[in-house]
């Protein structure tokens, strides 16, 4: 059999990079859209975004587990369409990360954005269509700010606890993630196990933390 | 549906179970895994109360080993468990633990627990949704110690992490399933004492099938192994009470 470390492991990245994914192809977009507003509503979508930041967590699980029980119609209409539950899933883990490190992903992505020069857009704006434009111009300034947004999603999502105890249940191979499994074992006392995860973990978020910095030096250089 | 679930290779059952159990099941597992190669089991433990209210949400586990008989039962009237299946697997004891008897003598009973000195920490499990908790509560007000020992009181998410409490020494006295503490890992440290019985209802432990694991002929398999004389020995020596054998062939 599998060593549950390994196991527990993969399922941590398996999940951090399908989050991942998810909010580059969400959270550019919003991120360009917010940018280009300045309306109520536009704010209103920001503070949306930004919740995660200061919420506990156990309030987003709460929610997400009565909107995604079977009980409730988002629930059960996913139900309907997949055969299986949302809550208690690694699928549901991946909505629930998704909406937790929303704001991780899409504020460095603005400000990636943000900096593009507005005349190198005006003389790329005569010539080419707006997709265009944001493929090959905006998207290549932007690049920092979206590496960072996407490696602070990632290290975000594999340092997420309260939402994913509440949401995923604890299934090994499901949603038994590493930090899940760390409490785990802390609470059966193998401490042996508790500190493999917890030096994984911490070694994980120093070289992430390290990698922003370096690419936000970098930017500064540059600029 | 059931069909395709006979053909399977690589048959799993996922459990979810009482903390008293962390141990026990390494050992309950060992033995259903020799007698039945092929079929993975999967487990996950803690509080009853959690396990219940995530089977009423859909958390999809096969079998639900519960630490009482009432979560089990509310599953039943909410249709997300098979009626038939519930079975006493076994009863729980409460003991009075310490890892440090050279400071807490846990031979005095509970009346060490009445004043702040030596126990300025008391460690149970929540009463709001594990039953050990709730026992723990019915022996200290049985007792007459419950207010006494109120700003003392540690809660443990579940029983578990209630003995982990008192392993850290991080409190120095608990209120602990029998089985954590007769466990490989537990059975050496500190001292403890039984709880007259007589102090708390009898801590019931009954399984059951969920509406998911009823479609599952792994799930069938385990609660039979779970009746098995294999299994009741496990239960033995982890100091559960044993249902009469009778109950176990209806």
């Amino acid at each position: 059999m599998q060593d549950p470390f390994w196991q527990e492991l993969f399922l941590t990245v398996r999940l951090a990079s399908t989050t991942t994914l998810l909010l580059l192809a969400i959270g550019l977009p919003m991120a360009h859209w917010l940018n280009q507003r300045r309306g109520p509503w536009a704010a209103a979508l920001e503070a949306l975004v930004g919740l995660p930041l200061v919420l506990p967590p156990t309030v987003l699980g709460f929610y997400l587990l009565i909107l995604f029980s079977p009980n409730h119609w988002l629930g059960s209409l996913w139900e309907g369409c997949f055969g299986r539950s949302l809550p208690f899933s690694f699928e549901g883990l991946v909505a629930g990360s998704v909406l937790y490190s929303l704001p991780f992903a899409v504020q460095p992505f603005q400000a990636g954005l943000r900096g593009v020069p507005g005349e190198v857009l005006d003389a790329a704006a005569l010539d080419a269509h707006p997709l265009q434009v944001f493929w090959h111009v905006r998207l290549p300034v932007a690049a920092r700010g979206i590496l960072t947004g996407a490696a602070l999603s990632f290290a975000h999502t594999v340092g997420e606890f309260g939402v994913v105890l509440m949401l995923g249940g604890n299934i090994p191979g499901q949603t038994r993630v590493a930090s899940v499994a760390l409490y785990d074992a802390v609470q059966s006392m193998d401490y042996e196990t508790a500190h493999r995860f917890a030096l994984v973990l911490l070694g994980f978020a120093l070289v992430a933390l390290t990698s922003v910095a370096l690419v936000q030096r970098r930017a500064g250089l540059l600029s | 549906m059931l069909f395709a679930t006979g053909l399977r290779a690589g048959e799993s059952v996922a459990l979810a179970a009482a903390a008293d159990l962390t141990y026990c099941l390494n050992e309950l597992n060992q033995a259903f895994e020799a007698e039945n190669p092929g079929i993975e089991v999967k487990v996950s433990t803690g509080s009853s109360g959690n396990f219940s209210a995530q089977i009423q949400n859909g958390a999809p586990y096969d079998l639900f080993l519960s630490a009482d008989v009432r979560y089990p039962q509310e599953l039943i009237k909410t249709g997300k468990a098979v009626g038939e299946s519930l079975f006493i697997y076994a009863a729980g004891r409460l003991v009075l633990w310490t890892a440090e008897p050279e400071r807490v003598d846990v031979s005095r009973g509970l009346e060490v627990l009445r004043s702040p000195d030596p126990v300025h920490k008391l460690a149970i499990a929540n009463p709001q949704h594990a039953p050990y908790g709730r026992a723990a509560q019915a022996v200290l007000e049985a007792a007459q110690l419950w207010s006494q020992v109120q700003d003392r009181l540690v809660i443990g998410e579940n029983i578990a992490q209630a003995a982990q409490f008192v392993e850290t020494r991080n409190a120095e006295a608990g209120l602990i399933a029998l089985a954590l503490v007769m466990s490989p890992r537990l059975q050496n440290v500190g001292k403890y004492v039984e709880v007259d019985p007589a102090l708390y209802p009898r801590l019931n432990q009954a399984v059951i099938l969920t509406r998911k694991g009823a479609v599952n002929p792994a799930a069938k398999t385990y609660l039979d192994f779970l009746k098995s004389a294999d299994a009741r020995r496990v239960l033995d020596r982890f100091g559960f009470r044993l249902p009469a054998p009778a109950q176990s062939n209806p």
